[in-house]
């Protein structure tokens, strides 16, 4: 079959003055209006910017996946000379998978569950080519190779659920790039996936994008991998594009007052909590059919001004001296660099006595094999080995992150802590009692108050049956003893530290959008003046500049409150910023210990490290080694005997890894890291972070 | 902190909360064309005093198996409604019937003991849509608690119940109400606990189901984790976030429950004759189906428009919750 267009050699993709509109029964909402992009062959492009500001609209735009009530109100867009408005839709459905191919953010939700990997790879050529079945199949397995899939045959003949989330990420993008196509979409593909994973998938995609020459559209909200991936950015704000040039032109000096907030909310390794924080953006973002007049980010930006930027509509304007660099601001040249004043905000002060300390905890999960070969084997009871002698101390005021991906034991230490699960060996000491082994129910009253926790998912924290107001009453009458008004007026007074309007009261959850509802959250955490907070992931479902403000919140209240704050993430710069002492977790054991510090320079453990070189930064003064680990996270029934690491470990240095439990060996005073490798050697290892020296001083 | 007295703003009143989810009903056709026959049934039983040309019971002056649309003609004397014919029914002077008195038309005919089918189907709405409700509200005040214990407790007390619940079902109906008329005294009584006997497994296994689903959601973790009790978090934070599902189950089974009594009725354990009550007037017309089929179709049709109005019904509200 003839390719589409062959042998065109001007841009890819060219969206002229784009605008997409859903139908609605009350009125037209403008998606995204006058999109401009032009996409050379083999580029890569990155389309930055919040939920709500049209992004994945103009993905869908170009798929023509707009649904039923969605079109195309204005402007066009070409695909290789072609409007695609003149074509037809069995045109289009020719196009869809054999030029212009998607991936999309949850890969389990991209594969068919009933059906082999293999027979859906294979549909690919067949359908689009016409191919035999063995020369589909050879193809199949060949790409397989080149997205690094080990073992491809096995993957072939693997259903979806029996591999795991990247390797599943893998085979989606090897469908895509089956049939060679000239442009890939890629929405979110990384955001569902585990940073050490991502960073495998990042470097595929752009080692593919080089090897292929096929042109890329990358949508995230993650600058940090933007500026990894991407030759050219484009910032969407509410339905526009508000800046648009090179990835390098853009970081080093971003010209929109939108891209300098958004810097400004990312936690960058320059942040500091105390020096230089996480500045937010203040207001929200408009509905679309609300938006202001003239700029749409007027009401939030601190360079507005009346007259000029609330008139017209404003053009992309050119910024001089930076071909290509295009930004919406009529006052782009007035507006220097962010400059952050110098902090003076004093740290506050950390306690000296542990207010919670967790000595050599295990917990075990049992599972009961009643089936024949169990019997047989004589092996009846195994064991999940969720969390191996965990052992770590908090003091009042602290923050203490426990970091680690999924299946780690985050998540079962924190329930440990909460009660919900009772430690199988080993002490939890809080308030001067063990509690590792009684369940919550068990509690004193006192105890379950002092302890509290902040949960993930902001949409499913909250009740949707009963109101903000409601649900808050019950915690203060349940942990703070008030009766009656004086109920509602600390109710009241939460929902004002946490900076929510009164009206909320009586509002439901629907009614909230998801950094609302994770105030909320933590309004409801800290409701009874807990001593402890363990806030699991409680940012990483946010927007970025909505996190920033929740962040500051946390911090603010732990200031007046001086809670100890146990702060669960995967997140390794918002770690860097926040926490005081860090807390690495592999495989159910705590692989390093110390202060922020300690851990974020050498020496390292192996995982730490690569972790460390994983997590994308968003900032050009920055080089970062580049380590990507092999492999999958190990069976956590079955985990490996010796080190728990030594799998996947770059620095594996032979046996005794493999044989020899590591011993704990103690970097500094404080800082602990288990491994067998000689402290003396892991201290003459370069950093992964290195700020490189900026030619001219900053502005 | 500053002292200062946060005001809460008024908040809309109940009553117009209320008012605009049962408007939303509007948006769905399917909703209204159930609603308006299930309207018209609660409006014939409230007004069934009003509406009903004769006494559903009485029977001493109208002919057996008239005809539907006839007119009943009485000589002087006849007591009807009570009271000698004179005071009630109009006197005809002239034509066939001159010097009988007319006392009104049955419209749908009478039965074989000459009562007028239309007084005692209206009469019978009054029956039927006072116990469907109440047997239906009885079954899921049995269900509810043991589905939810199920759903949340699992392990041994699930397996107990459900068990159990799997025993009831899988009984034949109708033995079972063979059963119970063979057994248990006639009256209301026996048919409300028929009714939820049979019903309550079906609402355990919905709502258990339910459970199961809400029970991993993170407020009840959050409730777990600020040490509630059991009975707190299935009726407060689960319940109230199943009552999407169960509205529409609640309207599906009072369908079947005014089947059920209709069945029961039919099989003669309903209320003591000679109170109107439709299924006993079908198994009553039965004998007459082929000459008099009026007997037994009118009842019929009165049951079938009456489930039919609330399965459109419940179509409709899953219409409007998938939407919302």
């Amino acid at each position: 079959m003839a390719r589409f267009q062959e042998g065109w050699t001007g841009p890819v993709l060219e969206c002229r003055d784009l605008s997409i509109s859903y139908m609605t029964r009350a009125a037209d909402i403008p998606a995204v209006v006058d999109f401009n992009l032009k996409l050379t062959r083999g580029e890569t492009v990155g389309l930055v910017g919040e939920s709500g500001c049209g992004k994945t609209t103009v993905a869908m735009a170009i798929m023509r996946y707009l649904g039923h009530n969605g079109r195309i109100a204005g402007g066009q867009i070409i695909y290789k000379g072609v409007d695609m408005a003149t074509l037809s839709h069995e045109q289009i459905r020719q196009l869809r998978g054999s030029e212009i191919a998607m991936v999309y953010q949850e890969p389990m939700a991209a594969l068919n569950p009933s059906m082999k990997c293999g027979k859906q790879l294979m549909e690919v050529p067949i359908f689009h080519e016409g191919v035999s079945e063995k020369e589909a199949w050879d193809r199949s397995v060949a790409l397989l190779h080149d997205v690094k899939l080990p073992d491809p045959e096995r993957v072939m003949n693997s259903f979806p659920h029996q591999i795991s989330g990247g390797q599943q990420q893998r085979v989606v993008i090897a469908m895509a790039l089956l049939s060679r196509p000239s442009l890939l979409l890629l929405d979110e593909p990384t955001t569902a996936l585990d940073v050490t994973v991502e960073a495998g998938i990042v470097e595929l995609i752009a080692e593919l994008a080089r090897k292929l020459d096929t042109s890329m559209m990358y949508i995230s909200h993650n600058l940090g991998l933007i500026l990894e991936t991407c030759d050219r950015i484009c910032v969407m704000y509410s339905g526009e594009a508000v800046e648009e040039g090179t990835v390098e032109e853009v970081f080093d000096q971003m010209r929109h007052p939108y891209t300098q907030g958004l810097f400004g909310a990312i936690p960058l390794p320059t942040a500091d909590k105390n020096a230089r924080p996480l500045t937010a953006i203040r207001g929200q973002l408009p509905l679309p059919h609300e938006r202001p007049p003239g700029c749409n980010f007027g009401p939030r930006c601190d360079h507005f001004q009346k007259g000029r930027c609330d008139g017209q509509a404003i053009p992309m304007l050119p910024v001089t001296g930076e071909p290509g660099h295009e930004v919406r601001c009529v006052r782009w040249n007035e507006i220097g660099q962010p400059v952050y004043a110098g902090g003076t905000r004093k740290s506050w002060e950390i306690g000296t006595e542990p207010v919670l300390t967790v000595d050599r905890m295990k917990k075990y999960y049992e599972l009961r094999d009643s089936s024949l070969a169990a019997m047989v084997r004589g092996r009846r009871n195994r064991y999940v080995k969720a969390n191996e002698k965990i052992s770590f101390m908090a003091r009042a005021a602290e923050t203490v992150a426990i970091v680690g991906e999924s299946g780690c034991g985050k998540s079962t230490f924190a329930k440990v802590l909460m009660g919900l699960e009772t430690a199988t060996e080993g002490r939890v000491e809080f308030r001067g009692k063990d509690i590792g082994a009684v369940p919550v129910q068990k509690r004193k009253r006192e105890d379950v108050r002092a302890m509290q926790m902040i949960f993930q998912n902001p949409f499913d924290t909250l009740n949707p049956s009963h109101t903000v107001g409601g649900q808050l009453s019950r915690v203060i009458r349940k942990f703070g003893g008030v009766q009656g008004d004086e109920v509602r007026r600390r109710v009241l007074e939460l929902l004002d530290i946490v900076k929510l309007p009164a009206d909320f009261y009586y509002r439901r959850p629907r009614q909230l959008s998801g950094g609302q509802k994770q105030r909320v959250g933590i309004a409801r955490a800290f409701a009874g003046n807990p001593t402890v907070v363990v806030a699991d992931e409680p940012v990483s479902a946010l927007d970025v500049s909505v996190a920033a403000a929740v962040t500051g919140l946390l911090m603010e209240i732990q200031r007046t409150y001086r809670t100890t704050l146990l702060f669960i993430s995967h997140d390794l710069s918002l770690v860097r910023y926040l926490a005081d002492r860090v807390v690495v977790m592999y495989l159910g054991h705590i692989v390093e210990q110390g202060t922020t510090d300690e851990v974020f320079s050498p020496p390292y453990h192996p995982y730490t490290e690569a972790l460390l070189s994983a997590v994308p930064i968003a900032d050009t003064s920055i080089e970062k080694k580049r380590i990507i680990l092999e492999g999958n996270l190990p069976s956590v029934i079955n985990p490996p005997k010796g080190c728990p690491f030594h799998t996947r470990c770059q620095r594996k240095i032979g046996e005794i890894c493999e044989t020899e439990p590591p011993p704990e060996v103690e970097a500094s005073p404080g800082h602990m890291i288990l491994c067998h490798i000689p402290i003396e050697a892991l201290r003459a290892v370069e950093p992964v972070i290195v700020q490189k020296e900026k030619a001219t001083a900053a502005e | 902190m500053a002292e200062t007295t946060i005001v809460l703003p008024p908040r809309i009143g109940f009553l117009t909360r209320f008012w605009r989810k049962v408007a939303l009903l509007r948006e769905s056709k399917v909703g209204m064309i159930g609603a308006a026959l299930v309207g018209f049934w609660v409006f014939c039983a409230i007004f069934a005093p009003l509406l009903s040309p004769f006494d559903p019971n009485n029977d001493n002056f109208t002919p057996v198996h008239a005809v539907p649309g006839a007119e009943i003609y009485v000589d002087a004397g006849v007591i009807v409604r009570g009271v000698p014919a004179p005071e009630t029914c109009e006197l005809v002077e002239e034509g066939e019937q001159a010097g009988r008195y007319y006392c009104g038309t049955v419209w749908l005919g009478t039965d074989k003991n000459g009562r007028d089918i239309l007084s005692r189907i209206l009469w019978g709405a009054q029956r039927v849509l006072i116990y469907a409700p109440i047997a239906t509200l009885c079954a899921y005040l049995v269900g509810i608690p043991m589905g939810l214990l199920a759903g949340y407790l699992r392990g041994r007390v699930d397996d107990i119940l459900s068990f159990v619940a799997n025993v009831i079902l899988s009984f034949p109906v109708m033995v079972l109400y063979v059963l119970i008329i063979a057994t248990m005294p006639k009256g209301g009584f026996t048919v409300i606990a028929a009714v939820v006997f049979a019903s309550s497994p079906g609402v355990f296994r919905i709502v258990r189901g339910l459970t199961l689903d809400l029970r991993t959601r993170e407020y009840v973790y959050a409730a777990e984790t600020r040490g509630e009790s059991i009975w707190y978090i299935i009726l407060v934070e689960i319940l109230p976030n199943a009552r999407g599902p169960l509205i529409v189950d609640a309207m599906l089974r009072l369908g079947y429950v005014t089947i059920t009594i209709g069945t029961l009725g039919f099989l003669g354990l309903g209320l003591p004759p000679p109170d109107a009550d439709w299924g006993q007037m079908i198994a009553s017309g039965r004998e007459a189906l082929q000459e008099h089929a009026n007997v037994a179709l009118f009842p019929c049709l009165a049951i079938s428009s009456l489930v039919l109005g609330f399965n459109l019904l419940a179509d409709g509200l899953r219409e409007i919750s998938l939407r919302d």
